[in-house]
């Protein structure tokens, strides 16, 4: 229920949290644009000019394009295989019944909650030249060296697979529960066969979660930064890493700024290029 | 010859009976309701004459054909489900012209069978439209274009006026039943409505907790219900606990009543009902006395409670557009003595 | 409820095995007798736990982390609930934007949160300090903790409000003794979200944190690029373990599907 009143409740009601936020988010984001826009000297460290050499740097260098590359080559592959793996894995989870569905939504999404180093420590265990990878493939025989995937972007790929894959799967999960199971027995009863139920009426309602997970997965995937870091290691830069070492080691902060900021822009404009498409595509057919 | 017939069918989850021994014939062009309270088994009915639940035993033959085994996708009925069950994504023509695009007809000639499907449910001009851009109605509407198009043998409805607004489903009884006759489809219809029952079917299947309670056309069902329960369930009804006490008289609180009990035992317990409109209420000092309670006005009647050595009644009287009774009146009732049904044991 | 294909099971059973598998090999690596990376193939030993006491740096991290968590979660509660309250229910002038910007946090990179801050407290002084820590972390997890007090409170009919007004109550009373219970697990819900969130964080804190004030995630990632060991291991086991108790607890409160779809 909504009351319009002209009165001034709201107002005392947001405005600590405004002010916070302005402050402490506003204002620091505001500097960080700034920051980017100043040239640094390596001896003399930040300069007061204003220049926008640090973007073309960044956007120029075949240095940084490679990085680029291959994040964003990153970020496709593993959102592609999130969809090929998370969206049937949803599917089944609907169906269960309702005691293993609890259980198994607690399993898949559960990792959610154990942070990220966790999980990338599992895979760079699984991964180690003297790790798991290796006695399997020794065992199997198809291999006489350690295996390691580590420091490869194969493991970088599976790796962030497995963290962002319930990100997926929620998603899907979420636009499943609102499907009416009796449109699926309509499909049926007008002679579809179980498969054409799943792809002509069951997916199609499924969509928008499809795309809206897959929205998710890249954008954090092309900001990553723990697990590339980890298994990535030194050779296997991305974005993120990169931005990384111009602040904490090079302490080159205009250009760390510049990288983070075309993050930030990059993030945007896929968000709202999405709910753009989105409400084209499927503002008639969904409530 | 019966071209619908189910035979037994049984369905149990896990110790819950839902449908118990169910048998039925119908006639082509038949229409038949499954009526009764939630939780009676008729709609578990209904989605295993569909093939969405399979019976735990029974047959179920169609124009002599078994098709207990048949999946749903291969029986090719037409459903018509509580909720519409509409495909979202879809236009309502594409909606209608899905069942034919599953049975292989080109695309012309389905979107053509689709658009006069469509006008023959009146809504030829949402043709183009979304479900989520159409009303209840409308949307109930394009479930049924959609399952008639397809031209069935058998017609399913599931509940399918329960979500509609009064007027309007007053409004689809009608045009239901006058579609159904003109297209001839046979067709079961499942509610708990029992107005809607009586007013559109030719047969009424009464059930009670997955069994059937009688089986009769809608005037027998309703002069002639078999139990208490048929007879409270289909109309209002009043029903009286008395004792038997010779071949024609029984007991009723404080009064006493001519009735043939030739059939009963003495001092056997029975009960009585009679139907509030078959009760006959005037001033002439005639009859059965009693004292009005309440007065409600239901505009074309009305509804009097009352109170005499029996008990307390509900009485039906047309409006006259004279002032009816008030409460604290003194009145007198008489009924014709077939107006009586006497039933011993439980319902 | 329509049966599964065994393909689909099969499928499942893999998906759950890929899901569960690094977490096992953490696990299992922690419980290894030896004093290197291995398996504990000749026997489980307890002496990575042990050696977790004989590291203060971790633990130390660790009351960081829970410290900040607990205040972040608190404060983020705390400026969420009258929000939600008021964006929920009024129709005033500069809603969406207000509300746009306090979830904004959700669209920002961590890594652009953290150089962010950074910057910004070295230029105030407050660089590497907790207190900067602190507000960082309430700005990251405040839009979890307003959206799932939104959802609780957009759901809340005003009708039993309405009702203890014209029973006598005052708007105070009403809203500690009808409107809070009410809303109360969806709050409990969002603190519980952001709790986790602040104390699994690290990208953005690996920037705004210092040696003196490094939380548990950071000091577990600086370990693991110089080296991994079975302490790391057996550190991440207890994590796990926690975490698995909070999992089970929210759960019970409130769902955790639902929960999720306020932090996707």
């Amino acid at each position: 229920m909504e009351l319009t009143q002209r009165s001034n409740t709201p107002y005392f009601l947001t405005g600590p949290g405004v002010i916070f936020f302005a402050v402490l988010l506003g204002t620091p984001m505001i500097m960080t644009l700034l920051l980017s826009l100043h040239s640094y000297d390596f001896n003399t460290g930040i300069q007061a000019d204003w220049t926008i050499a640090n973007y073309i740097e960044v956007l120029g260098d075949s240095y940084f394009h490679k990085i680029f590359t291959r994040t964003f080559g990153l970020a496709l592959l593993v959102t592609v295989i999130c969809v090929v793996i998370g969206v049937p894995e949803a599917y089944i989870l609907s169906r269960l019944s309702n005691r293993w569905r609890s259980i198994f939504l607690l399993v898949v999404l559960g990792p959610l909650l154990i942070s990220v180093v966790v999980r990338t420590l599992g895979w760079a265990l699984f991964f180690g030249g003297s790790g798991v990878l290796t006695m399997i493939s020794q065992a199997l025989g198809f291999a006489e060296e350690p295996v390691s995937l580590m420091f490869t972007f194969t493991g970088m790929t599976i790796a962030l697979v497995h963290v962002l894959v319930p990100f997926m799967v929620i998603a899907v999960w979420a636009a499943l529960q609102k499907i009416d199971p009796q449109s699926e027995d309509a499909g049926l009863s007008l002679g579809a066969s179980k498969s054409t139920v799943l792809w002509r009426i069951t997916l199609p309602q499924a969509m928008p979660g499809i795309l809206s997970g897959s929205l998710m997965v890249f954008a954090l995937t092309a900001s990553a930064f723990a697990t590339p870091a980890i298994i990535g290691g030194r050779r296997m830069k991305v974005v993120a890493t990169a931005a990384y070492d111009e602040y904490l080691s090079t302490l080159n902060w205009p250009l760390g700024a510049a990288i983070a900021m075309l993050l930030l822009i990059a993030n945007i404009v896929i968000i709202v290029s999405y709910n753009k498409f989105i409400e084209r595509r499927f503002a008639k057919v969904f409530e | 010859m019966s071209f619908l017939t189910f035979e037994a069918l049984n369905k149990t989850f896990n110790d819950f009976v839902a449908v118990r021994d169910m048998s039925l014939s119908v006639e082509r062009g038949e229409f038949i309701s499954l009526l009764g309270p939630s939780g009676c088994g008729k709609t578990t009915t209904l989605q295993m004459i569909a093939g969405l639940l399979p019976p735990t035993s029974g047959k179920i033959l169609l124009d002599g054909k078994d098709i207990t085994a048949t999946p749903p996708n291969k029986r090719g009925l037409g459903i018509v489900f509580q909720s519409y069950a509409l495909f979202p994504h879809m236009s309502a023509t594409d909606n209608v012209a899905f069942g034919l695009e599953m049975r292989g007809i080109e695309k012309n000639e389905r979107l053509e069978r689709a658009r006069k499907a469509l006008d023959q449910v009146k809504l030829g001009q949402f043709a183009d439209r979304h479900p989520k851009d159409m009303s209840g109605g409308q949307r109930q509407r394009v479930a049924l274009a959609r399952a008639l198009v397809i031209e069935p043998p058998v017609l399913l409805l599931d509940e399918p006026l329960s979500n509609l607004d009064a007027k309007l489903r007053e409004e689809m009884r009608i045009e239901l039943r006058m579609l159904q006759q003109d297209i001839g489809v046979t067709t079961i219809l499942v509610t708990h409505d029992q107005e809607e029952a009586l007013s559109m079917s030719d047969r009424i299947v009464v059930m009670k907790q997955g069994g059937i309670s009688q089986i009769a056309a809608p005037l027998d069902l309703y002069e002639r219900p078999v139990n208490t329960f048929v007879s409270d369930f289909v109309g209002k009804t009043n029903l009286l606990t008395g004792t038997i006490v010779s071949d024609n008289e029984v007991i009723i609180g404080e009064d006493t009543i001519s009735i043939d009990t030739r059939q009963y035992q003495h001092k056997s317990s029975v009960i009585l009902s009679i139907r509030p409109e078959k009760l006959s209420m005037s001033c002439d000092k005639s009859g059965y006395e009693v004292r009005v309670e309440a007065a409600i006005f239901l505009g074309a009647s009305w509804l009097y409670s009352v109170s005499g050595a029996m008990g307390e009644l509900f009485v039906t009287q047309p409006n006259t557009g004279k002032a009816g009774y008030s409460k604290g009146d003194i009145a007198w009732l008489s009924w014709p003595e077939d107006a009586i049904t006497l039933y011993t044991g439980a319902a | 409820m329509q049966r599964l294909s065994p393909a689909a099971l099969i499928f499942h059973g893999f998906f759950v095995a890929f899901i569960i598998a690094p977490l096992l090999m953490v696990i299992a690596v922690s419980f290894t007798d030896k004093g290197y990376l291995s398996l504990p193939v000749d026997g489980l030993s307890l002496r990575w736990f042990r050696a977790i006491l004989d590291n203060p740096d971790f633990i130390h991290a660790f009351w960081i982390s829970t410290w900040l968590a607990l205040i972040s979660a608190t404060a983020a509660v705390i400026i969420a609930v009258p929000a939600a309250l008021a964006i929920a229910r009024h129709k005033f002038l500069g809603r969406d934007i207000i509300s746009a910007f306090l979830l904004s946090p959700l669209m920002i990179p961590h890594l652009v949160l953290g150089v962010a801050f950074l910057q910004f407290y070295s230029k105030i002084g407050l660089g590497g300090s907790f207190y900067g820590l602190v507000a960082a972390h309430v700005i990251l997890v405040t839009p979890y903790a307003l959206r799932l007090a939104l959802s609780s409170v957009t759901g809340l009919s005003t009708d039993a409000e309405s009702a203890a007004l014209t029973l006598g109550a005052s708007k105070l009373t009403v809203f500690c003794r009808i409107t809070l219970p009410m809303i109360l697990p969806g709050v409990a819900g969002g603190w519980i979200l952001s709790f986790i969130t602040s104390f699994d964080e690290l990208t953005m804190s690996v920037f705004v944190s210092s040696p003196s004030t490094q939380t548990l995630p950071v000091k577990m990632y600086h370990h693991i690029t110089q080296t991994i060991d079975p302490l790391i291991a057996s550190v991440s086991t207890v994590l796990i373990v926690l975490t698995f108790l909070v999992m089970l607890i929210l759960d019970r409160l409130y769902g955790l599907d639902k929960v999720f779809v306020g932090k996707g």
